[in-house]
């Protein structure tokens, strides 16, 4: 039995927002209470001035395996996730083989069983292959433990098998997950286009590549009566596209990455290949519009688009450089300083758009800390201030466009199904 | 006196006054050039390597004389008969490079930026000969030179740059030189072939070439890439030459004595006609022995040796 004593509980799906003491045994919370007494066989873990939340989310994350375990695998992502402070990840589809059949889903789901470090969700594609033809087969895949379905790295190019993926989810109330560029219009571009793109003689990428198929897809969904989430938004024009959607009651949620909120296309100066990301960063007002966005719910939640690539792959000329951030461990305290510490959110919302609205979205009894239900914890320090240092990650994506950065606000313990999986920043296995 | 930054990556890794530097020490080095023993022994003992990822005549051989005159020791590399064919990085080759003693690194490459990977990597000194659609600084510096020689100062005057101006790394150079120097400088291309809010690099921006030409006291022209066309930047070699075709018609829009420009190589009769090329306005010969000037002062303003931190 684990007894976290004297922290401040904050739970957005209960609306508490107090000191509380909370007890776990068996993988389950047993009880919440203003003064749990130990006892010996009871082990204690004082967090007195230490933030108590439900297990962190991260609905999208890339862990490159099977097919590019030079880049992450199961096992070094799970570790990432654990020390980020993240209890449950969903994972894109885009391996090689891709996650379009059974097999790859059950292969990700039995390795991270055996892992046992954090829950990990998979996401199968929307087409064999990812192709953009044939569908993959709804039903079989969600039954085997597909948790979505995504083209992540691309868009479904051709409306109409959008159309009837987003129609065919439908019965399943199964989410399908939109990664929105128009790959025509992008054509070469490297980085936001604006002042900057011209100044670095890189081809730019304009808003208009994501906000066309943002209002594309919202459009099918409000056809088909489907369910969309909006992967990763950049874009003002996004965030508009999105509320505007709301209001009129498409079933539309949308998600920020750490990235998109913390910098601009002013960091891509100096050619760093670390923030080149896809979609790429934007300008002041973007970022304005997605803190926004945060702050009035149309965007729904955080997530980091994970996207660990190898040195070497990394280390070359910015035009030749693979798109991706490497997230998990530098997410939580980005949200907390930039968001929270910022005075954007408060902290209730902020630890909403990690745990109770992602769990709501994906559909899983998580984001919570009831008595009776899954042991998911993560405990902050909202005091610890320390410097980003991609040697320290668990990840083999070292591609952080943060490295040295002072952040406030670190996740210090992950509670997974009642197990300490990370504590101090160390992962226990 | 020399030059502040380690690397010459960006103009405006120079200041107005170690321009202005260059373009004293550039007439003295334009008069070796045309002496009998065209060789001083001011680099000897200093090794030049030319890192050409990219196909060059002009600007290879360039630096490549510039250096021999100067009396250093210079070799070429060239990505298509190097272990650069066989799939290494950029950081390792620069690494051995390096390792053989390279005090001066000039590379051509076609990726935006790649200088920066370079000067990270090496304490030799880098010269961008050109990166992608990014910049090249000698050939701005080059043009400006020869501008000067002509005009006597760039304070007020109307420099007409046509063309390409989106993938040119000439026109970037140059506007940043020129802006400096106080220039009024105007870009004209159709809009398809102009850069994202160009206008905030300090120009005026037309789609009319009358316009741009009105008055102009020097008209630089830029090649069009022919391929451009392929990809549906424009329809027509055609109607881009009717458009944006120098021909001494719409020359006669400019002052009497305008300089005509053109980096090289020309595609004659599309951007430029021959007649414009070979008239008595056009400077375009004049920018290539200027070239090899400009490139012999920089390479005496950036010591041939290795750049002292401290200095």
């Amino acid at each position: 039995m684990l007894l976290l004593k004297n922290g401040l509980l904050v739970d957005p799906s209960q609306n508490i927002c107090e000191k509380m003491d909370i007890l776990i045994a068996n993988s389950k919370v047993v009880e919440l209470g203003k003064d749990i007494k130990a006892s010996p066989d009871i082990k204690v873990i004082d967090v007195n001035e230490k933030i108590v939340a439900p297990g962190f989310i991260d609905m999208h994350v890339h862990l490159r395996e099977p097919g590019f375990e030079h880049k992450e695998t199961i096992l070094s992502g799970c570790r990432a996730a654990a020390r980020g402070g993240f209890t449950g990840i969903a994972c894109m589809p885009n391996t090689n083989p891709v996650a379009d059949t059974e097999g790859v889903i059950e292969l990700i789901l039995a390795r991270a069983k055996r892992y046992d470090l954090v829950e990990v969700y998979p996401i199968a594609s929307i087409t064999k292959g990812q192709e953009g033809k044939e569908l993959t087969e709804f039903a079989i895949l969600h039954e085997c433990g597909a948790i979505a379905l995504s083209e992540d790295g691309h868009s479904v190019r051709n409306s109409g098998v959008m159309r009837r993926a987003l129609d065919y989810a439908k019965m399943l109330d199964l989410l399908i997950i939109s990664h929105c560029e128009d790959e025509e219009l992008a054509g070469s571009g490297v980085m936001h286009e604006g002042l900057i793109s011209t100044q670095l003689g890189l081809a730019g990428i304009p808003r208009e590549v994501e906000d066309i198929i943002i209002d594309r897809d919202i459009r099918l969904a409000e056809l088909t009566k489907g369910r969309i989430h909006i992967a990763h938004v950049s874009t003002k024009s996004g965030v508009e596209l999105i509320r505007a959607a709301k209001k009129r009651g498409v079933k539309v949620t949308a998600e920020v990455t750490p990235h998109h909120f913390s910098l601009t296309d002013a960091a891509v100066k100096g050619y760093c290949t670390n923030t080149k990301v896809n979609p790429p960063l934007r300008t002041e007002e973007d970022v304005y519009a997605l803190i926004q966005g945060l702050q009035d719910g149309t965007i729904d939640c955080i997530a980091t688009d994970h996207a660990p690539h190898a040195r070497e792959e990394k280390d070359v000329e910015f035009d030749y450089a693979p798109y991706g951030i490497s997230g998990l461990e530098t997410a939580v305290p980005l949200a907390w300083q930039n968001l929270y510490l910022a005075g954007h959110l408060s902290m209730l919302d902020l630890v909403k758009t990690f745990t109770t609205t992602p769990a709501k979205i994906l559909g899983i009894d998580r984001g919570t800390v009831q008595a009776g239900k899954n042991a998911d914890i993560t405990v902050i320090d909202p005091e610890l201030t320390q410097k980003v240092k991609r040697e320290t990650f668990y990840s083999l994506g070292k591609n952080t466009p943060f490295q040295d950065w002072e952040l406030t606000g670190w996740p210090i313990l992950t509670i997974k199904a009642g197990k300490i999986v990370m504590e101090k920043g160390e992962v226990n296995e | 006196m020399g030059i502040k930054s380690k690397d010459l990556i960006s103009l405006s890794d120079l200041s107005v006054e170690e321009m202005k530097e260059i373009f004293i020490n550039a007439k003295s080095m334009k008069e070796i050039i045309h002496r009998e023993i065209k060789k001083v022994p001011t680099l000897r003992g200093k090794a030049i390597i030319n890192l050409f990822y990219e196909n060059s005549t002009r600007t290879r051989s360039s630096f490549e004389l510039a250096g021999k005159y100067m009396g250093a020791d210079v070799i070429n590399i060239s990505a298509g008969t190097s272990s650069v064919a066989k799939g290494e990085s950029l950081r390792d080759t620069a690494k051995t490079i390096e390792r053989m003693g390279a005090d001066v690194v000039i590379m051509r490459h076609p990726a935006s930026g790649a200088h920066h990977i370079l000067a990270k990597a090496i304490n030799a000194r880098v010269i961008n000969a050109g990166d992608g659609t990014h910049e090249h600084p000698t050939q701005a510096l080059l043009d400006m030179f020869t501008m000067l020689g002509h005009l006597g100062t760039l304070s007020g005057k109307k420099i007409a740059i046509i063309g390409d101006v989106l993938h040119s790394r000439v026109a970037r150079s140059n506007i940043l030189g020129l802006n400096a120097f106080g220039a009024d400088v105007w870009v004209c291309a159709p809009p398809t072939l102009l850069p994202a809010q160009v206008e905030k690099l300090g120009v005026k921006v037309t789609w009319d070439m009358k316009k741009a030409l009105e008055g102009a006291d020097v008209v630089m022209v830029l090649r069009i890439q022919l391929e451009r066309q392929k990809k549906g930047l424009f329809p027509s070699t055609r109607e881009y030459a009717k458009l944006y075709g120098l021909n001494q018609e719409k020359l006669k829009l400019a002052q009497d004595n305008a300089l005509v420009m053109h980096p090289g190589p020309m595609n004659r009769g599309i951007e430029i006609t021959a007649e414009v090329a070979e008239s008595s306005q056009s400077v375009i010969e004049e920018q290539v022995t200027n070239g090899v000037a400009i490139r012999m002062a920089l390479l005496y303003a950036m010591g041939g040796g290795k750049f002292n931190v401290t200095a």
